[in-house]
C-alpha cells in the first residue's frame, strides 16, 4: 500500500534527521531523570497509605514520569513542523504524489520510536532506583505512552501547520499541557488533596491513563480502571489523530 | 499543444469577516515548451495563482488543466508530471532542509516521486552534473552558498524528469553571476528536455531574457500578455529623441503628420517621438526631414523597457517593489 510506504519514507528522512542531532534525544530524557533522582526519594518519605496499595513509590512514580515524558515528548514536536514549514519542506512534500497524511504519519512514528527508547531508558533507570515492577506491566505501560504520543505528536503537528508561529505555539501548548499535567496526579497522589481537585480532575484524560499504568505496575490487569484507562487512551489517539490528519490532508494548509 | 489551460481561476480568502478577492478570474494558455513569465507585485496574486496551478491551494471558482490532468478532479495526476520550486526568500524557504546533505536531498525526492532507488541514484547523478553540484554531494545543505543552494532546490523539481515546472522568483536573492549562471540552465531545460518553464519573477531583465511569452497580473486579473516585444511595442511604444539645427517647429509639424508618429512633445530643443516600430519608422522620419532640408544634431532610439510596460499598466513600478522589503509575503493570509 503506498500509504505504508509513504509513511516509511518519511519515517526514515525524519529518523535520519534526528539521529543527526541525538542530543535533543537526551536532552528530553533528562528532566524526567532528574525528577526520578531529586523528587522519587521525597516520595518515599510518605506514608505508604497515601500511595495507594503500591508501596513501592517508583511503582506510583515511575508510570506518571512515563506520562510526563509522552506528554512533553509529543506535545512540542509541533516546533519541528513550524521551522519543517518555514523551510518550505512542507510544500515541496506537498507537491509531490506522496500521501499528504504520510507526511504526518511518518513523523508521529519517528516520535513513537524516540519515546518507546527514551521510556526505556527511564524504566530502567528506575530499575537502578529500586523500581520493582512485572515485566508485562513494563510492556502495557509502553503500549499506554505509544497510544498518547500518536494522539498528541498528530494534534502537536497540526497545530503548529495551523499557528505557523514559535512564538504562539510554545505559550498555546504550555497553557494546556500543565494543567493536565497537573491534574492528573504525577508528581502526587490526587487523594491527598481536596475533593474539589480530585472532581476537577476527573476532567484529565491522562489520570485514567495513569491509574491504569499504576494498576499494572501492580499487578493488576483485569480491572474496571484498566478498562477505563484503555478505552481512554485509544479513544484520545484515535481522535486526535483523525482530527490532526485532517489538517495534513485538507487542500490548503 | 496547451500545457496549462486555465479558465476563470479565482480565490478568495475570508479573514476576520472581511472577503479578499486574491485572484479574481484568470485566463492562461501555456503552450508546451514555452518559458512563461508571470510578472506582478506583491499581492497582485502572483503566488495565489501559482499555489492554485500546484495544488497547494483550491481555487474558489475557475477550471484549469494542468500537464493533461484536471486540477480540481486530479490533483494527483497533476502532482505527478508537474515539479515546482518554491520561492527561496520571504516567510518560506525554497524546500530544502539545511540538515540534509544534499544527495539526502536528491534521492528522497526521487523516492516521494517513487522512482527506484537505482533509477534515482542515476538521475540525482546526472543533474549533480548539469547544475553544477559537483563535489557537494556529502555536503550538508546548511553548508551550501546560495547559488549552490537554489541549484539544488531547481535539481529537486526535476528528478522526476517534469514535463513542466513551476519556478516561483528562481533567482531572487541570488548575486548577479548566480543569477546569469541560472538562467543559462533554465534556457537549457528547454533546449534539451523540451520541458516548459512557468516562472515568477521581479526582475524585468529577467523576463526578458528568458521569456517568450510574460503575463502580467494586477489586481487578480491578467492586465496584459504577449512577447516580452509585443507587451513594449503595444503599450509603450517606441521613444526618438532628436534635436534639429534651428528652430523646431517646422520640424515639429512636419513629424506630426507622420503616421507612425503617435505622439510628439517638445522640450528644451528636443522632440520627443512615440512611434510605432522605432527601428523600421526612422528611415522614414530621416528622409522626411532631409526632404524639407532640416539639419539634425542628434537622434536616439530607446526601447521601452518591461517596467515602462508594468508602469503604464499597473501605476506601479515593479523595481518599488523589491523583495524583502516591506509587505513581502503578505500576499498569502
Amino acid at each position: 500500500m503506498s500509504f505504508i510506504r509513504d509513511t516509511m519514507l518519511v519515517f526514515r528522512r525524519q529518523e535520519r534527521l534526528a539521529l543527526r542531532q541525538p542530543a535533543w534525544v537526551i536532552i528530553g530524557l533528562t528532566q524526567p531523570i532528574l525528577y526520578l533522582a531529586l523528587f522519587g526519594p521525597l516520595l518515599k518519605g510518605l506514608p505508604g497509605a497515601s500511595l495507594g496499595a503500591s508501596g513501592n513509590a517508583y511503582r506510583f512514580f515511575v508510570p506518571g514520569l512515563l506520562i510526563q515524558l509522552g506528554l512533553f515528548g509529543s506535545t512540542f514536536v509541533g516546533f519541528a513542523i513550524i521551522s519543517d514549514w518555514r523551510a518550505g519542506v512542507i510544500e515541496r512534500f506537498r507537491v509531490t504524489p506522496v500521501s499528504r497524511l504520510a507526511i504526518m504519519a511518518g513523523r508521529v512514528l519517528r516520535d513513537v520510536v524516540t519515546l518507546v527508547v527514551q521510556a526505556a531508558v527511564l524504566v530502567l533507570v528506575g530499575v537502578a532506583f529500586g523500581l520493582r515492577a512485572p515485566v508485562a506491566a513494563v510492556f502495557i505501560g509502553f503500549g499506554f505512552i505509544v497510544l498518547v504520543a500518536i494522539g498528541l505528536a498528530s494534534v502537536s503537528y497540526a497545530t503548529g501547520l495551523l499557528v505557523k508561529s514559535e512564538d504562539a505555539f510554545a505559550p498555546l501548548i504550555n497553557t494546556i499541557v500543565v494543567p493536565l499535567l497537573l491534574l492528573s496526579g504525577i508528581f502526587l497522589p490526587l487523594t491527598l488533596g481536596p475533593g474539589w481537585l480530585q472532581g476537577i480532575a476527573r476532567i484529565s484524560p491522562f489520570r485514567y491513563i495513569i491509574n491504569a499504568m499504576r494498576e499494572a505496575y501492580l499487578g493488576h490487569y483485569f480491572n474496571t480502571i484498566m478498562v477505563e484507562g484503555i478505552a481512554v487512551a485509544a479513544g484520545m489517539a484515535i481522535l486526535f489523530l483523525w482530527l490532526g490528519s485532517r489538517v495534513f490532508v485538507q487542500e490548503n494548509a | 499543444m496547451a500545457i496549462i489551460e486555465a479558465r476563470g481561476l479565482a480565490r478568495t480568502f475570508r479573514s476576520r469577516k472581511r472577503t479578499v478577492e486574491a485572484v479574481r478570474g484568470v485566463d492562461l494558455t501555456v503552450g508546451d515548451g514555452e518559458i512563461v513569465g508571470f510578472l506582478g507585485p506583491n499581492g497582485a496574486g502572483k503566488t495565489t495563482t501559482l499555489r492554485m496551478l500546484t495544488t497547494l491551494l483550491r481555487p474558489t471558482a475557475g477550471t484549469a488543466t494542468v500537464a493533461g490532468a484536471d486540477l480540481l478532479g486530479n490533483p494527483l495526476g497533476v502532482r505527478e508530471k508537474i515539479g515546482y520550486v518554491p520561492q527561496a526568500i520571504g516567510e518560506t524557504m525554497g524546500g530544502t532542509d539545511p540538515n540534509c546533505l544534499v544527495i539526502e536531498e536528491l534521492l528522497d525526492q526521487g523516492a516521494l516521486y517513487r522512482i527506484r532507488a537505482a533509477q534515482a541514484r542515476q538521475r540525482a547523478g546526472r543533474l549533480i552534473d548539469q547544475l553544477e553540484l559537483t563535489g557537494l554531494e556529502q555536503r550538508l545543505v546548511k553548508t551550501l552558498s546560495g547559488g549552490q543552494r537554489r541549484r539544488l532546490e531547481i535539481a529537486l523539481g526535476l528528478v522526476h524528469q517534469p514535463p513542466l515546472v513551476f519556478l516561483d522568483e528562481p533567482t531572487t536573492g541570488l548575486d548577479p553571476q548566480s543569477r546569469s549562471n541560472l538562467w543559462e540552465h533554465i534556457g537549457r531545460l528547454r533546449s534539451e528536455l523540451g520541458t516548459t518553464v512557468f516562472l515568477t519573477t521581479h526582475y524585468l531583465e529577467e523576463a526578458d531574457a528568458l521569456c517568450d511569452r510574460v503575463f502580467i497580473i494586477d489586481h487578480g486579473v491578467i492586465a496584459a500578455e504577449g512577447t516580452p516585444d509585443e507587451l513594449k511595442r503595444r503599450i509603450s511604444g517606441d521613444v526618438v529623441m532628436l534635436r534639429v539645427a534651428g528652430p523646431g517647429g517646422a520640424a515639429r509639424e512636419l513629424l506630426a503628420d507622420q503616421s507612425v508618429v503617435r505622439e510628439i512633445t517638445a522640450a528644451d530643443g528636443t522632440l520627443k517621438l512615440t512611434v510605432e516600430h522605432g527601428e523600421q519608422a526612422l528611415p522614414s522620419l530621416l528622409r522626411v526631414l532631409d526632404a524639407a532640408d532640416i539639419t539634425l544634431e542628434s537622434i536616439n532610439l530607446s526601447r521601452p523597457t518591461l517596467d515602462d510596460v508594468f508602469l503604464t499598466l499597473t501605476g506601479r513600478s515593479l523595481r518599488d517593489d523589491s523583495p524583502g522589503g516591506p509587505g513581502k509575503g503578505k500576499e498569502q493570509p
